[in-house]
């Protein structure tokens, strides 16, 4: 092993040791401490004070806001025969959208059959039935059916919608909700609801007073745990 | 023989004759049971106040100086308190016959309105005070708002104010859904679609008041929790600081009243 040149000696000089907590009057320090003892106590003090009330505030918070991230799977209900629903008129047919909390878990729904020389939207397994929610789409007041006029008409607003639930009148926002209907065995299922825009294309559901034609669809975004039936 | 005599036994304490005790005897009774009684009041307050020094506190806060030409407008705040007072009160008593459940919340009330000791009176009370709060609480806010009472160095307290119409609101919007009928029902539907339209964020806040997508089995749970738990708590908290903050900075002029400078301070400035 080759022995390093010596480096030339220089003058040693004496390191200046930091006055960090005699510059700043912190008292009962050791010279040259950075974090004296009671500064890591107030910080471990305040720590455990901030950890405890989190342990109990946040379990209260999540507990609050999780029905909003539950999801629900889809309840299909039977609301009668096939031959039960007519294609020129609705049935109104009541139906249990929330059990377990008496009538105010109960709504009214207008059921027809599909009628392809109104009914222009594309066929699939879930509208060969219609069901249209009695949710008007101002703020959600309940709407009925004239079939004097064929129209829905709400009672508080004066919002109207023609035969096939689109809006002719008054402050709505978009065309009436509907409910995915399936046929099984002759037996008419009725399914979870959905919104339309004003060419009845689906949404997933959205509340009243919430447009979803252009930028509306945006502004109001869907439920991340309600989404569209596939196909 | 003679026995010698032994010592007395100890007399108990309780038998023992007591030592008249100053200011006693001697014709030094309190001369009547209602300066006796005035006596043990203020002695019961100078136990706490030696051991809470609480009367410096009440002074400061009850014995302030006011501006001339305070006048009845200024009683508004108070008013306003009062009635969240009786709020408080009449709605503990009605929690005791309330049931938060859809299937039995109507019916309970039904009990309490018809049926309860007095319980058409306290609904009563409950139910138009609400309306009388917001009444004074609004005239409260336009007396402020005219006599300028909210400028410099006041605007916190305008703020604080302003935050409690903005709860007390909110308390009429909850309780509206608590008796369960028609129109309770459908005033909050449309409550919470309102709420459902601002864009964004809305349709969170109406599923948080909802508890969910729908009116469900726990939406008026939640309403009757935020009614009388939360948003309470929330204004008296406020009230306080409120209160706090009216001692501190005094009370306000009305606003026809010109300045007058101190006829002694003019003297010396002069």
């Amino acid at each position: 092993m080759a022995r390093q040149p010596k480096e030339p000696k220089r003058p040693k000089r004496k390191e200046p040791k930091p006055k960090y907590t005699a510059e700043r009057n912190i008292p009962g320090a050791f010279e040259g401490e950075t974090v004296t003892r009671r500064r890591f106590m107030t910080g471990t003090v305040h720590t455990a004070g901030a950890v405890a009330a989190g342990a109990f505030t946040l379990p209260a918070l999540g507990f609050a806001v999780g029905p909003l991230f539950q999801g629900h799977p889809p309840r299909w209900v039977d609301v009668g025969a096939t031959t039960d629903f007519p294609a020129d008129t609705y049935v109104p047919k009541i139906v249990t959208l929330t059990p377990g909390i008496g009538e105010i878990g109960k709504t009214t729904v207008y059921m027809r059959k599909r009628n392809p020389s109104i009914d222009t939207e594309p066929a699939d397994q879930y509208n060969q039935f219609i069901a249209i929610s009695t949710r008007c789409m101002h703020v959600g007041c309940p709407v009925r059916y004239v079939s004097a006029t064929q129209r829905f008409v709400c009672p508080c607003h004066g919002g109207v919608y023609d035969f096939r639930g689109i809006r002719t009148g008054g402050p709505p926002v978009r065309p009436l909700d509907r409910f995915y209907t399936r046929v099984r065995v002759d037996r008419v299922q009725l399914g979870p609801r959905y919104s339309n825009n004003s060419a009845l294309h689906r949404f997933s559901p959205r509340d009243p007073g919430e447009p979803l034609d252009g930028i509306g669809q945006y502004l109001y975004p869907s439920r991340p745990t309600a989404r569209k039936l596939p196909g | 023989m003679r026995l010698p005599k032994l010592p007395a036994p100890p007399t108990p304490r309780i038998l023992q004759p007591r030592p008249a005790r100053p200011g006693e005897g001697n014709g030094k009774r309190p001369a009547d049971p209602l300066e006796a009684a005035r006596e043990a009041g203020v002695s019961a307050a100078d136990w706490i106040d030696e051991r809470t020094s609480l009367s410096g506190g009440v002074r400061w806060l009850l014995f302030r100086k006011v501006p001339r030409g305070t006048n009845w407008f200024y009683t508004l705040g108070s008013a306003t308190m009062f009635a969240f007072l009786s709020q408080a009160v009449t709605g503990v008593f009605l929690a005791m016959y309330y049931d938060p459940s859809p299937t039995h919340a109507y019916e309970s009330v039904r009990y309490i309105t018809n049926t309860a000791f007095l319980g058409a009176f306290v609904r009563g009370m409950h139910k138009w005070g609400s309306s009388v709060m917001i009444v004074l609480i609004f005239l409260h806010m336009g007396r402020t708002f005219y006599f300028g009472a909210y400028k410099y160095p006041r605007e916190l307290n305008w703020v604080i104010g302003v935050v409690l119409v903005v709860l007390t609101l909110m308390m009429g919007l909850t309780g509206y859904l608590l008796p369960l009928d028609q129109r309770s029902y459908w005033a909050t539907i449309v409550a919470v679609n309102l709420n459902g339209t601002g864009p964004l964020v809305g349709p969170y806040l109406a599923d948080f008041l909802r508890g969910g997508p729908d009116f469900g089995a726990t939406t008026l749970s939640r309403f009757y929790s935020i009614h009388m738990l939360l948003i309470p708590g929330a204004i008296a908290a406020l009230i306080g600081a409120h209160l706090y903050l009216v001692a501190k900075l005094g009370t306000t002029a009305p606003p026809w009243l010109k300045a007058e400078p101190d006829p002694e301070l003019r003297k010396a400035e002069a």
